[in-house]
């Protein structure tokens, strides 16, 4: 249960709690100012709306239970314009729904956190479940280019942090974020530590610095991001998910195209230093490496643990980031260790991206479930297996 | 002719030019097409209740009519097919000052929007929904919509359209609308009057447009010019105020029954049940 906590600061609960995942995420968006949820009750996520439901009128935000997913993710953009930090929690099923104006978002250039607690898929499949089945769903379930942020967490404090993390990045990048959790985060209880108000970084997008008749709203800075004014700032923006120029016109010609969706990629793609986070353990010397991420990095950290005990020189890359991908971080690791051990609940999503960055120089074996997480031992079993 | 309007025409200024977005116009709506007159209409409305333009918004989703939204200079926001109400709802509850509209067509609001339609109406959203009905999706060319009526020829109903209409009045007073009314687009100065209760409604209000569209659907309706469309409706229109909504069901030859149809007073809104549990739980939090 998270505690009543201090009512001078009701948005930020600083203090020590025993809490869910799902709830931790929650704190973690009111912490970092969402003022507004939009969302649609699925298995496992329902408790991060039940939590918003609870939690945000008495921050003086507003949750709404809509229709349907579709409503909630346009539900969600339409608040960030308004002025309001947004976010929506779902699981696969929901976020399939939501993929199209998820597009939207990253056409509009739209700050905006979404949560995708994981369950097992194709379609209803295992909704009490666990699973890691919608990693290239995040990626490129939108039609068109752009590049998403997806984080990972792995615990229930990093699921406060990481849901920071987001709307700051979302902040920052003018872009929707997926949280990617799995049914066993999002239900599993642990400490959580939530710090004082101070430590909390909050980011704001850039505001326009000029007057509303000089004012191109998707005219970029040097780092790529335009400053957005929102409604009501007297800027009378135009926001469209047709192609656009700066003044925000639909202009529908190739050499617009090419600057927009070019420019909404490279904002991403060339912040990618900034934006990846990595957990490496016991890489220095390891000649196999457990690439993992989510709750079954957790497995796989005990079987470096306990294979590290028997001599074997084993380490663990974790992906807190998962889209952008740490290319260059994997192939450098492809150079040091003889077998990269993918261990993931699906039939290789993460696998086939750790084939595509290591070119062929090392062995990659992906290690796959259904519905269940792995045990530290089975991933040990292959680890001794590679020796 | 008066001097001034001499001068006007000369000058090759127009009276809403501020109100219309710079280097947007010429628009892309067909000749013949209502929309131009509406976009006009929506304009004179909004400045007759006298909204501070900066408290204005204008959504739309997908089609002909939802690029209104683009040409008037408001803050304005152009969305995904059928997803405007959504969005101009969360507007909305941001601002309680700011006057959300959102103007789309029948395929976007009822068709691939249908839902979200009901639930606005059913949460006394406090938006303004028009609705150009032009019985066909005009900028796909041609196809039979969730309002075409029986025995209409579209490009995917080549021997005539076979399904029931839907009754737009009906389903918004249905699901709790607080003000419905229904012109046509020859009736523009109702419009302007309708367009001027519905904003200053507070609530969900809806306002459905019959409009001409001679390029996709008059055509293939022997109604192939914007002044036919506009005949038809003259010839047809029964003038109706306070009509029971179920009763405004539209067939091919009408009658096309237009006017008021519902106008509640005192509903609280969406926004305000929103502020009130913001209340009743920081009265909560005190107590403990």
């Amino acid at each position: 249960m998270m505690s009543d906590g201090n009512l001078d600061l009701p948005e930020i609960l600083t203090g020590e709690h025993f809490t869910t995942g799902n709830h931790a995420t929650a704190e973690g968006a009111l912490a970092v100012g969402c003022k507004f949820f939009g969302g649609y009750p699925i298995t496992p996520s329902s408790e991060i709306a039940e939590h918003m439901a609870l939690r945000l009128p008495r921050v003086n935000g507003h949750f709404v239970q809509f229709e349907d997913e579709l409503a909630s993710i346009i539900g969600i953009l339409g608040a960030r314009w308004g002025g309001y930090k947004s976010m929506t929690a779902t699981s696969g099923p929901g976020y399939s729904l939501m993929v199209e104006n998820i597009g939207l978002g990253m056409m509009t250039e739209t700050p905006c956190v979404i949560i995708n607690v994981q369950r097992g898929g194709p379609s209803t499949g295992l909704p009490t479940l666990v699973g890691q089945q919608d990693i290239m769903q995040t990626k490129w379930g939108s039609h068109g280019d752009f590049e998403p942020i997806v984080l990972c967490p792995s615990n229930v404090q990093e699921c406060f942090e990481l849901a920071v993390q987001a709307f700051n990045y979302a902040e920052q990048y003018r872009l929707p974020v997926t949280i990617l959790m799995d049914e066993i985060l999002g239900h599993m209880s642990e400490k959580l530590i939530i710090p004082d108000k101070s430590k909390i970084k909050r980011v704001n997008t850039k505001k326009p610095n000029v007057p509303p008749e000089e004012y191109l709203p998707y005219k970029p800075d040097k780092d790529l991001v335009p400053p957005m004014a929102i409604a009501g700032d007297g800027y009378n923006i135009m926001v469209t998910g047709l192609t656009h120029d700066e003044r925000g016109y639909p202009v529908l010609n190739v050499e617009t195209q090419e600057k927009l969706v070019r420019r909404i990629n490279d904002k991403i793609r060339k912040n990618k230093d900034k934006i990846i986070i990595l957990e490496e353990y016991m890489l220095d010397d390891a000649e196999i490496a457990v690439l993992s991420f989510g709750s079954v990095a957790r497995a796989a950290k005990g079987a470096v643990n306990r294979a590290r005990e028997k001599g074997i020189k084993a380490g663990l890359l974790r992906l807190v980031t998962i889209w952008p991908f740490p290319d260059e971080r994997i192939e450098a690791l492809a150079n040091q260790v003889k077998t990269i051990l993918v261990p993931e609940i699906n039939y290789g999503q993460i696998t086939r991206e750790v084939e595509r960055t290591t070119h062929g120089k090392t062995n990659v074996k992906g290690l796959f479930k259904m519905g269940i997480m792995h045990n530290p031992q089975e991933i040990l079993s292959e680890i001794e297996k590679c020796v | 002719m008066a001097e001034e309007d001499r001068e006007l025409i000369e000058s090759h200024e127009h009276p809403l030019d501020g109100y219309l977005r710079e280097g947007r116009i010429p628009h892309i709506f067909c000749p013949g097409c209502s929309l131009g007159s509406i976009t006009n209409v929506i304009i004179e409305a909004i400045n007759e209740v006298g909204f501070d333009p900066k408290k204005v918004s204008v959504v739309s989703g997908i089609g002909c009519t939802g690029r209104i939204s683009g040409y008037l200079n408001y803050d304005s926001f152009h969305t995904t097919h059928g997803r405007s109400i959504p969005f101009a709802i969360s507007l909305s509850i941001t601002d309680p000052e700011r006057k959300v509209i959102v103007i789309s067509g029948d395929g976007d609001l009822f068709a691939i929007g249908g839902n979200h339609f009901i639930h606005a109406a059913r949460r006394n959203a406090d938006i303004t929904v028009i609705c150009v009905n032009n019985f066909n999706y005009g900028m796909t060319g041609g196809q039979v919509g969730p309002t075409s009526y029986m025995g209409q020829v579209q490009t995917t109903a080549p021997y005539g359209f076979n399904e029931e209409s839907f009754n737009l009045p009906h389903l918004a007073a249905t699901c709790g609308a607080v003000y419905v009314a229904r012109w046509t687009a020859l009736d523009v100065r109702r419009i302007k009057d309708s367009f001027v209760e519905a904003f200053k409604k507070k609530g969900f209000s809806f306002v459905e447009v019959l409009g001409s569209c001679p390029t996709t659907f008059g055509r293939r309706n022997q109604l192939a010019e914007g002044k036919k469309i506009l005949q038809h409706f003259a010839d047809h229109t029964v003038l109706k105020h306070d009509a029971d909504p179920k009763e405004t069901k539209i067939e091919k030859n009408g009658p096309f029954i237009v006017g008021k149809f519902v106008d509640i007073e005192d509903k609280p809104t969406l926004t305000d049940n929103l502020l009130a549990i913001q209340r009743i739980s920081q009265a909560s939090d005190k107590k403990s």
